[in-house]
This record gives C-alpha cells, structure tokens and sequence, in this order.
C-alpha cells in the first residue's frame, strides 16, 4: 500500500510539475474548458432555480381550481355554484376570485389585476408589483387611471409596491378592491373568474375534483399537481433543448481537446521518449497523462461552476433569462435563491469530464506507446 | 420521451460505452486469433499495445456505468413529481416495463466490468499473459451486455411520458397484493430475513477468512458473495428500510439514498457494492491462480482483493447492525 | 550473463522498405566486464544494445539475462526488468529540460514508489560522487556537455543497476571530457557493474578499462576479442 501510495504522489508531483512546464498550453486548455463548463452549468443553475422558484410559487396556489367552461373557452362563474361546491363531502372551502389581464397602452405592458384575497384594498387604491412601478416609473402616493370597459376613467392611488422577493410572479400584479374590479371589467356582481377549493385530506384531492366535475359538468378543474408537473416538465424540456444546441458546443470541445491531446509539441514527445526509456511503462505514462487531465478536469470543472454560479446568481444569468424565463413584455428584475443540487453537478459531470476523457484517450495512448528504444536514435 | 438533461447525460453515457466496446471487439476477435507471444514481428507488438487502450477504455467504461448507476436511481427518484402517483425512484421505474430492466441491466454491467478488469490486472501479472484469451473472449461476450443496457435503456427513456399513472413504492413494495416480483422480496418475514443475512454474511467473512489464510477456495468466495449481494438486497427491502423509515410497510431500496433520510443508503450500499465485486474478483483471481506463470501473483491479488470483499461486509453487516441498533420502530420484542 | 543466439532484428517488417538491423548476432557478455562495440555507421550497434537493454524486441533469436529468456516477454515485463538491471547513458544524455538536475536523476525511480525523501537523498549522494554536488539545483537545459552526462550518469545508476548501456557516451565531449568519463567507468567497474558501449572513439576502445572489443558491420558481428 505505501508503496501505491507514494507511486502516485510521485506521479502527482511530476504531473503537476509538467502542467507547469508547458502553462501556456495548460491555460489555453483550462480557459476553453472552463468557459464550456461554465455555460452548461449556467444552463442548468438557472432553469433549476426558476424551477424552485415557480415550485415555491406554486406551493401558495389553491389545491383546486374550478372553472367554468362556455363552448370550450374560459368564463365566468356564476356565485350559486359556490355552495354546490361546497356542498361536496371533503370540501373545506370555496371562494370565488377575480382577477385578469390589463393592456396598459401608456406603457406598452400587460398587467396581472386581483382582487386580493389575503389583504384589504380600499377602493380607488391599489398595490403594485414592482415591474409596474418601474415600467411606469410611479412611486407610493402617485395616481394611475385606466379607462374602464364602458370608457369612463378609473383612477387608482399607489399605496404600496410589492418588494422583489418572489418577483418572478409578482412583478406584473397590480391588485384592486373588488368594487374596482368589477368597475372596470364591467362584472356583474355574482360573477367571479374561478373558484378555488380546499380540500380536508390532502390525499382525496383527486377524487373530491372527480366529484365536483360530477357535480358541475360546464367546469374544468385545475389540481395545483398537474400545474406543477406541468412546469416541471416545461422547464426540463427548455433546459434539453439548450442543451441540445449546446451539444455542438460539447462536441467541438471534445474536437479541440482530442486536437491538443493529440498534437504533442516535439517537447512533450521527447520527454514520454525519455521517460520510457529510463523505465517508465506504457501504463505508467498512460496514469501520468491520465492525472494531468483530472487535474486540468476538476480546476476547469470547479471553476466553470464557480463561474456559472456567479453568473446566475448575482449577475442575473445575463446571457440566457429570455430564452429559459420565456417572453414576456415585462422581465422582472429579481434575484435567484441560490442553490446546488447533486443530480446537476453529477449531469454536468457527464456532459463535459466524460467527453474530455474519451476525447483525450486515444491521443494519449497513442503517445505513451511510443517505442522505448526511440530515444537512442 | 422526456428532454431533460440527466435523462440526456445517461444516454450519452451508455451510448458511448456501448460504441466503446463495440468498436473493440474486432481487436478482440484477432487476439482471440493471432495472438502469439513468441512471435517477435511488430504485428505482434502493435496487438500488444492496442491492448493498453482497451484496458484504459473499459476503466472509464466502468467509472462511466457506476457514475450513471447512481445517477440513474438518483434520477429515477428526482423524475418522481412527473408521474401522477409515483412518489420515488420505484415509481418513476414502473411507469414502463423496461425500468426496472435497465436498473438490472446496468448493475450486470458494472459487475460484468470489474469482473473484466481484475481478469485483466491478474493477467497483467504473468509474464506471458496467460490469460489474454480468455480475457478477450470475455470482451466479446461483454459487448452485447453493454449495447443491450444502452437499448433498453433507450427504449424506457423513450417510452416515457409525463403523467402516466402508475403505481408508487408504498403500494408496490408493502407486502402482500399485488403480482410484482419484487414483493415477494418486500413481504420476506424479518426474522427470516435477518436471520438469512447473518448466516450468508457469516458464511461469506469465514470464506474470505480461508482465502486470506490459505490462499484457497476462492471460487466458494466469489459464489458466496454472490449469494451475500442477493441476500443482503432482499434484506434492505424487506426489513433494513423499515428499521430506517421507522414506518413498517414501507419498503423500497431507493428512498434511503434521499436526504431526508441523511443518504444512509450509501453507506449501504457502497460497502456491499465493493464487497461484492472484489469478492467476485477474489474468485477469479483464485482461479488465475491455477496459471503456472500466476501461481505466486494471482494468490496475492486473491488475497488482497478478498481482504476489501471481507472489510466491505463486515462493514455493511456493522452498518446494518447500527440502523437497526439506532431506530426506534420495534419488530421484536425482547421477551423477559 | 547476457547470451544472444541468433538474435535479428527487422524493421518496417512485410513492407517494401523491409530491413534487418541486425543478421543473427550470437554474443555472450560477461558479469563485471567492460565491451565495447564499435562498427561503421548503421551497423546495428545501436540496435544490438536496444536488445540487450530489454528497449526492445528481437525479430527472432534469443536472448538470455542470468539464465533467464527475456525475448519473447511483453513490454510490461521487460520494462519490468529494464529499470531494475540496467541503466542507460544516451548519446545526447536526454535530460528532462525545466526541471532541476537532482529531479532528472530521480526520474526513473518514480514509478517503483520508493519513499521520497530516501529517494531525494540518494539522487545528492549520485550528484556529489560525481562532483555535481553544487550543481544538482541548476535547470537541465543549463549544464554543460560534461556536466549533463554526469546527471545522465547519475540518473542511470538511481535505481542502483548491475548493467550500465551508454551509447556514444563520448561523442559529444572533448578528449579531457572523455578521459574524465572513463574513470568514471573504471569505479562503476570497481563497483561491480557490467558495462556496455558502442563508440567511434579509437580512444575509447583503447582505454585500460576495456575487457572487451566487438566489431561489427552490415548488422552482423566481424571480430569479437
Ligand atoms: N526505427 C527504425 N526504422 C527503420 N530503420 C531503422 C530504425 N532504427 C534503425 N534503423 C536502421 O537500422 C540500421 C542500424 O541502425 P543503428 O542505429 O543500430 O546503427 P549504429 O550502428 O548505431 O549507427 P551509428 O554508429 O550511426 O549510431 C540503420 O541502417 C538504421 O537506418
Ligand atoms: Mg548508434
């Protein structure tokens, strides 16, 4: 065993010592494979924490949405439907909510309204998220008006701007009492967008919605489950496909390290020549060669992550928000939780290390078989 | 099938394994052929150093399918939201028939290939590789395990679709009900259970004690190890993830590598896994041994090999031991 | 020690530029005795001592250390006995360049996993019977000829051979030089080594060390004496 072990330190050291030797080479190869790793590991850092944060967001959403159906289309309910909802046995709750989009011409954007159903605003005010404050550049206390379904003017008084930290769902609210409401979007007043339920146990969901559908044949019912299965499956799939793109960026990594791997300076061929003739073996040239690419693998893998996680989390992830976040008029500016998940590293693992190695394999047998006897000629 | 980027990462992992040995299978064929030490022409020579490659490519190969193992179940677990009704990894794997295929597939593989790779290092050994035959035969041999696992692999991934309703581990593996094989395993009785698995551990460390001693019956070592893997999985499933989940019907092999339950399941499986190999491979080289050219080096690797086999269960007996030890679900009274 | 039987040796063998390097030498080379080769260019004394120094292969024929057949081992067991029975002298000594002379010497003995420290020590202990002691720190690529065959030297006798193969060991150095490398000679002899050398230097062949002198031409053996 000490003698294992002392083998390898010996090799460590001359491996290490012979990145040095040829730094040039080494930082050219460490540069290019970091920036690999870091743009993958971007891809995946970013789609991930969107994921959780949606998860989050999703995680306040009702259990259960109903709502109504008219020729296939989205419509609303009528208020009598809430007691035959509530009616169903494993029901806890049902209230009605209002809320939909507003076209906002002066500045291009469209907002999210609600009636709030956990804070009270008073009629004429409202509360807004902070991509609407900023789009519309309004603080606390200013005056925004819209003009209502019929053409009069409704006008609304900031109270309050949501600060950013669930922006990615906030930042386009802007919340109304429900007179307002109803003001502008002309609603009567036993009307409501959706119903959302409570159900007791969370397990009977499924079939407390089976039962409502029964109840209530004109609605659709929405399980907060298939959302997230939904978003899951979304997100995933926008992550395959830059990473699917990014496969042409992998494979000219893996080109451009086969390249250096094979194309041994002089140098470098001389010193495998001489170090097999004092009696190295093909095998332990092969470990040598071997360490130098785990070295130049683990500092270029370790440093791309770094990299990505600098980039994602306190830049913002610049280069890829439009693509994975989707478009949308208005980005709401926000801030990612940080977060690292094992499945990731190992996936990203296999994404750049194992190319890297089964790139530079060949390459380098090929150079550790040279002939022994060709340093004497 | 669903695009996500682990599912990606593993087909590219066994794709390119299977591509690996797949391509070297016609070397192989021609050292099965031509090989012949005493020919000292440079035919001769390049087929021996072509032989280094393929010893390098089956170690990543080999690094590559334990790495995508453990993604593998990992995934499989992650995947779980996906699938109405599927709550872990078992879930995600019975969503379609070729899952639980692919996990079996996979775990041959890895063992088919640290197999390969102490035949190799023993044959390394002997001065006139008395083994390269048999070691290349065994290649070609591998080669179809390896393309099989790829495209069973594949045809799971791409039989995948979100939202299939299937059924999870805490229906599938309580005992009782349902026709699933491995519930037979799940509704083991725990005395027997236990009590199987203190025998084959008992049987498997005495047998790696003669090897170690003796230097002989490796073979009834590498069987028995056998034994003590199939064993010991049964063991885990039916009564060691009870002891761990404190719940007593819920079994499943794949919940214990979460952090909820601090990826206890490593320290499980990893001495088992290890145990298991080398005890396979102190088999194999106990049967090199019989090489007059190995009779002073095969014995040697036997031993140490045998000595990892035994620390690998001893530790995952005294790992067992401790989960139940430090639980506080009780299968057995203690009567005064 | 060292038997050859009818050992040749092919290159580009089944090609159109097949040729034999070396025609059939039978050759016995005695423990503790000084030979010298020497032949007109690309008679094959280079490649004779590639067999002898297990570098490499013969084509066909035999060859014998101590009794035992190395010629038909794999590298691997070549190698094996390569690093542990000889040391070898290169014609233009082959230094590792960028790193320091003492590192050089203590190359070859990296694969065995001997202790370091150990190992560091006996690298000085070459250097400074060599009178390279104040030296052993200085980059190889800054030594002078004579300098940088007595880190070759010293790096030829780390892993502590009984056969030493230097090939052209004077070709490169003036007459002083020269002198200077046979009595280095003469102690490895009075150590108790085997040493082989091929060389164009009459010098060499006259030298008082010498015990023996093979000629060769045209890849086959002329006068052995
Ligand atoms: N790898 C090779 N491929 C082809 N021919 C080779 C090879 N190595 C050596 N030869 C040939 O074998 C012959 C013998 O070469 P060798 O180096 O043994 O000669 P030498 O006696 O050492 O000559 P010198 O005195 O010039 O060093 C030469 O004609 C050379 O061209
Ligand atoms: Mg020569």
């Amino acid at each position: 065993m000490p003698v294992w072990l002392n083998r390898q330190r010996a090799l460590l050291d001359f491996a290490l010592s012979s990145l040095g030797r040829r730094l040039g080479k080494t930082l050219g190869l460490a540069v290019v494979y970091t920036l690999i790793v870091a743009v993958l590991a971007s891809v995946m850092l970013f789609s991930h924490a969107i994921r959780r944060e949606a998860a989050q967001v999703l995680a306040g959403t009702p259990e259960l949405l109903v709502q109504r159906l008219v020729a296939g289309r989205h419509d609303m309910i009528p208020a009598e439907r809430l007691d035959a909802i509530r009616a169903v046995r494993g029901v806890k709750s049902a209230e009605g909510r209002l809320w939909g989009y507003l076209f906002d011409p002066a500045a291009a954007a469209n907002y999210t309204l609600m009636v709030p159903a956990d804070r009270v605003v008073e009629a004429g005010s409202a509360v807004v998220g902070s991509g609407v404050a900023d789009v519309r550049g309004v603080a606390v206390g200013d005056l925004m008006s819209f003009r209502a379904h019929d053409g009069n003017l409704v006008q609304f008084r900031i109270k309050d701007v949501i600060d950013n930290d669930s922006a990615l769902v906030s930042a386009d609210l802007f919340l109304v009492s429900e007179t307002d409401f109803r003001r502008l979007f002309g609603v009567p007043a036993d009307r409501f967008t959706d119903i959302v339920v409570a159900v007791r146990n969370p397990r009977e969901v499924r079939t407390v919605a089976e039962k409502i559908d029964a109840a209530l044949p004109d609605t659709r019912i929405i399980l907060r489950d298939e959302i997230l299965r939904t978003y899951e499956s979304v997100f995933d799939w926008r992550e395959g496909i830059l990473l699917v793109l990014l496969v042409g960026a992998i494979l000219a990594f893996a080109i451009f390290a086969w390249d250096k791997a094979s194309g041994l300076s002089a140098e470098e061929k001389r010193e495998i020549g001489i170090l097999k003739a004092v009696g190295w073996e093909t095998s332990d040239v092969i470990r040598l060669k071997a360490m130098e690419g785990t070295v130049v693998s683990l500092g270029a893998f370790l440093a791309g992550y770094l990299l990505a996680y600098l980039h994602v989390f306190h830049w913002g992830a610049a280069l890829f928000a439009p693509v994975l976040k989707g478009w949308a008029v208005m980005y709401p500016e926000f801030q990612l939780t940080p977060f690292v998940d094992e499945l990731q590293v190992a996936t990203l693992f296999f994404f750049t290390v194992f190319p890297y190695t089964l790139a530079t394999v060949v390459p380098i047998w090929r150079a550790a078989t040279v002939d022994p006897d060709q340093v004497m000629r | 099938m669903l695009f996500q980027p682990a599912i990606i990462a593993l087909m590219l992992a066994s794709g390119l394994a299977a591509l690996l040995v797949l391509a070297s299978v016609p070397f192989a064929w021609t050292v099965v052929r031509r090989w012949n030490l005493a020919d000292g022409s440079e035919a001769q020579l390049r087929m021996e150093r072509r032989t280094y490659l393929v010893a390098t490519l089956l170690k990543i190969v080999m690094a590559a399918e334990l790495a995508a193992l453990v993604l593998f179940v990992f995934n499989a677990d992650r995947m779980a939201t996906l699938f109405t009704g599927a709550m872990c990894a078992v879930g995600t794997l019975k969503v379609d028939p070729w899952g639980f295929p692919t996990l079996y597939l996979k775990l041959a593989v890895f063992f088919l290939a640290g197999c390969w790779l102490v035949l190799d290092h023993v044959d390394n050994r002997g001065w006139d590789y008395p083994l390269i035959r048999v070691k290349y035969a065994a290649l070609i041999l591998l080669a179809p395990v390896l393309v099989g696992s790829a495209v069973v692999q594949g045809a799971y991934f791409m039989g995948l679709r979100a939202d299939v309703i299937t059924s999870c581990c805490s229906t599938l593996f309580s005992g009782g009900g349902v026709t699933v094989t491995s519930n037979s395993v799940a509704s083991l009785p725990h005395g027997l259970a236990l009590s199987l698995l203190a025998g084959s551990l008992a049987a498997v460390l005495a047998s790696g004690a003669v090897v170690l001693r003796w230097r002989r019956c490796g073979w009834l070592h590498a069987l028995l190890s056998v034994a003590a893997f199939v064993i010991g999985m049964s063991a885990i499933i039916s009564t060691i993830s009870v002891y761990v989940y404190e719940m007593p019907h819920h079994h499943c092999p794949f919940c214990i590598l979460k952090r909820e339950y601090g990826h206890i399941g490593y320290a499980l499986y990893v001495p088992l896994f290890v145990g298991t190999v080398c005890g396979l491979g102190a088999g194999i080289a106990g049967w090199a041994g019989r090489r007059p050219s190995l009779s002073t080096m095969a014995p040697l690797v036997a031993r140490s090999l045998a000595a990892w086999s035994v620390g690998g269960y001893a530790l995952f007996g005294l790992v067992a031991l401790w989960l139940i030890e430090r639980s506080h679900l009780i299968l057995f009274e203690v009567v005064p | 020690m060292i038997h050859l039987t009818g050992v040749k040796k092919a290159f580009n063998q089944g090609r159109a530029n097949e040729f034999w390097a070396l025609k059939g030498i039978d050759l016995h080379v005695a423990q503790g005795k000084v030979t010298v080769f020497r032949g007109p260019s690309g008679s094959g004394k280079t490649t004779l001592l590639t067999m002898v120094g297990c570098l490499a292969r013969p084509t066909s024929g035999r060859v014998k250390l101590k009794e035992r057949d190395i010629s038909s081992l794999p590298e691997r067991f070549l190698t094996d006995i390569r690093r542990s029975t000889f040391g070898f002298v290169f014609q233009n000594f082959n230094l590792l360049k960028g790193i320091t002379a003492v590192e050089n010497v203590m190359v070859p003995a990296y694969p065995l996993g001997g202790d370091h420290g150990a190992l560091r020590h006996r690298a000085h202990e070459l250097l400074d019977r060599l009178e390279m002691g104040p030296k052993a720190k200085s980059m190889a690529e800054w030594l002078s000829g004579g300098e940088a065959q007595r880190v070759a030297i010293a790096r030829a006798l780390i892993n502590d051979p009984q056969v030493v193969i230097a090939d052209e060991p004077t070709a490169n150095l003036d007459s002083a030089r020269s002198a200077q490398f046979l009595d280095i000679v003469a102690e490895m002899k009075r150590d108790g080594r085997t040493i082989l050398m091929t060389s164009h230097d009459p010098l060499v062949a006259e030298a008082g060390v010498v015990d023996h002198v093979v000629t060769m031409r045209d890849g086959v053996v002329v006068e052995a004496r």
